[in-house]
């Protein structure tokens, strides 16, 4: 049986997903379930001074409706920070209470007040819509700038600063700035996004009232963890009370890790109400309330010598938590960030400083790439403006900074086991047709178009783990991932895992894995994630950690049930253990060649005797069946890496920006699945090119949500991409035993420098801002006719 | 979504008699559907006149191109009478939205909404059209389309078809809005024998008709003989996508590209 690992094994999800038979959390129904509408803060700051459900209560079909009174009032808790950040003067960040329904104060548009349950959905919104909410309307915090200076919109927490973070050694970075040549400055915004998974948030809630057992059906990233969440922090039932499942999941990109206001409320009241609840975001909610993402102000320095040498870097960042401070929410702008704010260069001093407040805005946490892109957008900017003031190859003073030996102290935290920088960014040059570029540029110009280049080198730490450094660092949580594998006695195999899969494929390539392992066929394989009754414990899928946590975690457990299998193969054959070698699926004795397949033995497991003879294939003190379980923490952070080349053209005419030309060249160690992996760049670049070109989340000053809507929201489509040059180089991970990094959120780190990059080159290297839209282009256009006119 | 009768009616007469205060006309749902999903329009009464046969199909009889009402912007796209007489008209309809707003949205439904944004009433007003209508009017493009969203449709009044006047020569571009794809700025240049036309959507309230484009076009027929065409940003929308300025600009940019694409 040949490898499936390095196969472009189709997708075991195909069938479902794209005949229209996925089951997502809206398909889920339970007899007698009552709908439930969520009254909302149309005001982005203000107080409560009375709320009154007195003729919504009265309203038709209206079950009940709860408030945050009735939350307080069984001492439900709220929604939490899952890493505790400390400031650089020693102090612990500073957290608001965040409860599930609104009792005093409302901090954004949307933020939850009361909820509505009732016969049908219809009449659930028309009551909704009954509830009187009487406001004092505060003056909203909007502007990331000014925020600091504005009134604390949370009692105690002032100039709305949740901590002022420090990594890094300031005076090294003084020292290094003082002997330097030039140093080149940079202010940059990353502008606030919004997920959009294409399946709105939801939750089906099922109290049973006879085992007093809550299910929770919801559309999350990490049912064990929200199951976790909801029973120590909510209060809501005991952990063995309550189960969490995450069927299919139509996407997350960081929204769906947190456990959100509804699920809680709806876990809470259905106890309450003794009913099943069904609960399904609209769009607008979905826009309003799923967590945002980016949304920072950057002042970067970078220390050059005239000839291109780094010698220092520093970045002063302001980052927006929105309203609240969420699960990731703290961690993705400094220990996510700060650390890749050095890129993939040697920086032989370096500081990251974050700011990090809150506005009268959503709550802004992990989000495809999470802190990464950030710092990824903020050196690779950078990177190319040093370039051009000194007037050197974007490529060329990016090969001069590189490492060249592995493994790689990296300036700030990490220590980057494998890597080849180098072959990368030669390999995507000559995929790119770099060289080539110079005559592009002529024939655009023969067409009065503008083309530009742009270049990126990153790297980004993936796997968030080990346990122990995580929580140094101030996680909540150990970051390990668990799997169990069991044979069932006629052959075939379940593997239970705790990692999550809305998008990832993990049926597929999981059970690539597991095939190898066991040498089973992959029909035979069965993954199974998403149910807090099914399987281990699990600590969810983002941070690209799956398969180099979770994936290892499955490998670990098969080659127990080898070595148990092996104990009971020699038995059955009569040989000692050591002369039974595991080859394809079977325990053969080299000696002899008598075999057993594993498919034998896990029977003979189960069915451990025979007929007429007391005679068990069991060796003594060995258990029946064959099912193992295995935690993997690894030994470090997983840290791919890659080079992307993109081409753009411009119509200075209208300042349309048309991207012609993608070349990604990626390094994520082993790939198990490259149809898998190359349907994860895709869509990781296309987020990337978002965000560049299209995607940004707008506030009025009063707090109002503008982009509320795909009127005015843009999300990249298929017609605005080219066709993406994907090739890979592989070093690999030298912390796990499979040699993989991780390939989830690569594209999105590395796509939006890589564009804005090539718009820049094509604008002469004036700055714009993100992103870079009609208008702001069209602008650059005639600044630079204007420059060169006058020049001439 | 607040309950409300369904009516599929099979003539004129029929969706006369069920239409109120507290009705609305359905024909491809692209605007009206939304609209009652968000709770903007509610109504007691929803009259779907995709049922009356006469209101749907495409004629062409020398000068004039006539369009029924219902017509969906697919069936205009890709209609050989459209591409043979008005090719420019058939571009833009492929050029709305995606395919499935295409494959149910219609021409009359487009026209009656007058979205500022819509493609279709800048083609109106270049290809001197006259909207027919229920009520025995024939009411020419320029006094139909009022104002944001307002035409002078009466209550109940149904479009039954449009008469395009078929040009010389014409072509219409757009900068379509990235997120909506409806025109940030769209410009329809026609050329007739007497004169050239200048319908401009997207950039003000309401479209119309840019006269001294057309004047300057009718003098002569080239993207040069708009340079010096003034074209001011007062009374231009403004909003996340585009300023005032950036779409009085593009009005001409636009202008340019369709003269030449002609
Ligand atoms: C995602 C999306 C993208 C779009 N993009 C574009 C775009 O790029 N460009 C563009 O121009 N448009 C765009 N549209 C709008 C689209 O063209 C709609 O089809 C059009 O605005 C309305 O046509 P309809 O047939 O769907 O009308 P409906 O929604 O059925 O009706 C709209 C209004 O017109 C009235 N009405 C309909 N027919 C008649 C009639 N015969 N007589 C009198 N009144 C009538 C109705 O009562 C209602 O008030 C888009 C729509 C969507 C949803």
């Amino acid at each position: 049986m040949a490898s499936l690992v390095g196969s472009r094994v189709e997708r075991k999800e195909d069938k479902r997903f794209l005949t229209g038979k996925g089951r997502y959390t809206a398909d889920i129904n339970i007899a007698n379930q009552t709908y439930a509408a969520f009254v909302r803060s149309p005001h982005a700051r203000a107080k409560i001074k009375k709320i009154d459900t007195s003729k919504a209560l009265k309203a038709s079909g209206v079950v009940d409706i709860l408030t945050g009174e009735h939350i307080a009032k069984d001492k439900i808790g709220g929604l939490i920070a899952g890493w505790a950040i400390r400031s650089e003067d020693g102090s612990e960040m500073k957290c608001p209470a965040n409860p599930p329904l609104a009792k005093d104060n409302v901090n954004f548009v949307g933020d939850p007040i009361a909820v509505v349950f009732a016969e049908t959905l219809d009449e659930a919104k028309a009551a909704a819509t009954l509830v009187n909410v009487e406001y004092k309307v505060l003056k909203a915090v909007t502007s990331l700038s000014d925020t600091m200076k504005s009134e604390a919109i949370h009692e105690g927490i002032d100039k709305n600063l949740c901590y002022d973070w420090l990594l890094g050694d300031r005076q090294k970075v003084k020292e290094a700035f003082d002997k330097a040549d030039k140093i080149i400055k940079l202010d940059i915004t990353n502008n606030r996004l919004i997920p959009n998974a294409m399946e709105p948030r939801a939750c089906v809630i099922d109290y049973n009232t006879a085992s007093e057992e809550i299910t929770c059906y919801t559309t999350s990233q990490n049912p064990h963890l929200s199951r976790l969440i909801m029973s120590a922090f909510g209060g809501v039932t005991p952990e063995n009370k309550l189960r969490v499942v995450a069927p299919d999941v139509g996407g997350g990109f960081g929204s769906k890790i947190n456990l959100y206001n509804e699920e809680i409320v709806c876990s809470w009241a259905s106890k309450k109400i003794e009913r099943p609840i069904k609960w399904v975001a609209e769009r607008t909610e979905s826009f309003l309330t799923d967590t945002h993402g980016r949304d920072h102000i950057t002042h970067a320095e970078l220390a050059v010598t005239n000839d291109g040498k780094f010698l220092g870097f520093k970045n002063e960042t302001i980052a927006n938590l929105g309203a609240y401070a969420r699960v990731f929410g703290t961690v993705t702008p400094t220990y996510l960030f700060g650390p890749c704010a050095t890129g993939v260069y040697i920086m032989p001093a370096a500081y990251s400083n974050v700011k990090a407040v809150y506005t009268n805005t959503a709550p802004v946490d992990a989000y495809r790439g999470a802190g990464r892109p950030e710092a990824t957008y903020t050196i690779e900017r950078i990177v190319d403006k040093a370039a051009i003031e000194l007037g050197i190859d974007p490529i060329e003073i990016r090969m001069k900074n590189f490492p060249t030996e592995f493994p790689f102290k990296q300036t700030l935290v990490h220590q980057v086991d494998s890597g080849d920088y180098v072959a990368g960014l030669n390999k995507a040059k000559e995929m790119a047709d770099y060289d080539g570029f110079a005559d592009r540029k002529k024939e655009s110009e023969s067409k009065g178009k503008l083309r530009g280049i742009g270049v990126t080198t990153y790297f980004e730490a993936c796997g968030i783990a080990p346990s122990p450094v995580v929580m140094m660092l101030g996680c909540g949580v150990g970051l390990w991932e668990s799997a169990e594998v069991r044979f069932n006695p006629t052959g075939q195999v379940t593997v239970y895992t705790g990692s999550h899969s809305h998008g990832q494929s993990h049926q597929t390539t999981f059970a690539q894995i597991a095939a190898d392992e066991l040498g089973v066929p992959i029909e035979n394989i069965d993954i199974v994630h998403g149910d807090t009754d099914k399987g281990t414990f699990g600590m969810g899928t983002y941070g690209s950690r799956s398969l180099a946590v979770g994936g290892v975690a499955i490998v670990n457990a098969c080659k127990k049930i080898v070595a148990k299998g092996k104990k009971i193969a020699a038995k059955m054959l009569e040989a000692s253990v050591d002369d039974v070698e595991f080859k394809e699926g079977e325990f053969v004795v080299a000696k002899s060649n008598k075999k057993k397949t594993i498919g034998e033995v896990a029977f003979a497991s189960y069915l451990p005797g025979v007929r007429d003879e007391v005679k068990s294939p069991l060796p003594e003190g060995e258990e029946p069946g064959l099912i193992e379980s295995s935690f993997f923490d690894p030994a470090n952070f997983s840290f791919p890496a890659g080079s992307h080349i993109c081409e753009v053209e411009i119509d200075p005419d209208t300042g349309e920006v048309k991207l012609d030309k993608y070349t990604a060249v990626d390094d994520f160690g082993t790939i198990v699945n490259p149809l898998i992996v190359e349907g994860q760049v895709h869509g990781g670049l296309a987020q990337g090119i978002g965000q560049a070109l299209y995607e940004n989340a707008q506030y009025d000053e009063s707090g109002q949500l503008i982009t509320a809507s795909y009127m005015d929201y843009t999300m990249p489509r298929a017609d605005n991409l080219p066709n993406f040059d994907i090739g890979y180089t592989c070093t690999k991970a030298t912390t796990n035993p499979l040699g993989v990094k991780g390939c989830g959120e690569a594209g999105t780190i590395a796509a939006t420098p890589t564009v804005m990059n090539a718009v820049i080159n094509a604008l002469g290297g004036q700055e714009i801002s993100l992103p870079a839209t009609a208008e702001k282009v069209w602008k650059a256009c005639k600044e630079m006719k204007k420059s060169n006119s006058e020049a001439a | 979504m607040k309950t409300f009768n369904y009516h599929l009616v099979k003539d004129i007469k029929e969706a006369k008699k069920i239409s109120s205060a507290h009705s609305t006309f359905l024909a491809g749902g692209m605007t009206t559907i939304p609209s009652m999903k968000l709770g903007l329009g509610t109504y007691k009464d929803v009259i779907d006149i995709k049922g009356i046969k006469k209101l749907s199909g495409i004629k062409s009889s020398g000068k004039i191109l006539k369009i029924g009402s219902t017509t969906t912007h697919a069936e205009v796209a890709k209609s050989k009478e459209v591409k043979k007489s008005i090719p420019s008209l058939a571009a833009l309809a492929e050029g709305i939205g995606d395919p499935q707003v295409r494959n149910r949205g219609t021409i009359g439904g487009s026209i009656a909404n007058n979205d500022p944004a819509a493609d279709y009433p800048s083609a109106c007003i270049a290809l001197n059209a006259s909207i027919n209508t229920s009520n025995n009017r024939k009411i020419d493009a320029e006094s139909f389309f009022k104002g944001m969203f307002e035409t002078t449709l009466k209550k109940g009044e149904i479009i039954e078809s449009i008469d395009f006047e078929i040009p010389q020569k014409s072509n219409y571009q757009k900068l379509p809005n990235p997120a909506s794809r409806y025109a940030v700025v769209g410009v329809y240049v026609a050329k007739y024998k007497n004169g050239t036309n200048v319908g401009v959507t997207g950039a003000k309230p309401c479209v119309y008709n840019d006269k001294n484009l057309g004047k300057a076009l009718s003098k002569s027929f080239s993207s040069s003989a708009i340079d010096n065409v003034n074209v001011s940003a007062s009374g231009m929308n403004s909003d996340i996508h585009a300023s005032a300025y950036y779409r009085a600009n593009m009005v001409k940019v636009f202008a340019k590209k369709a003269v030449e694409t002609c």
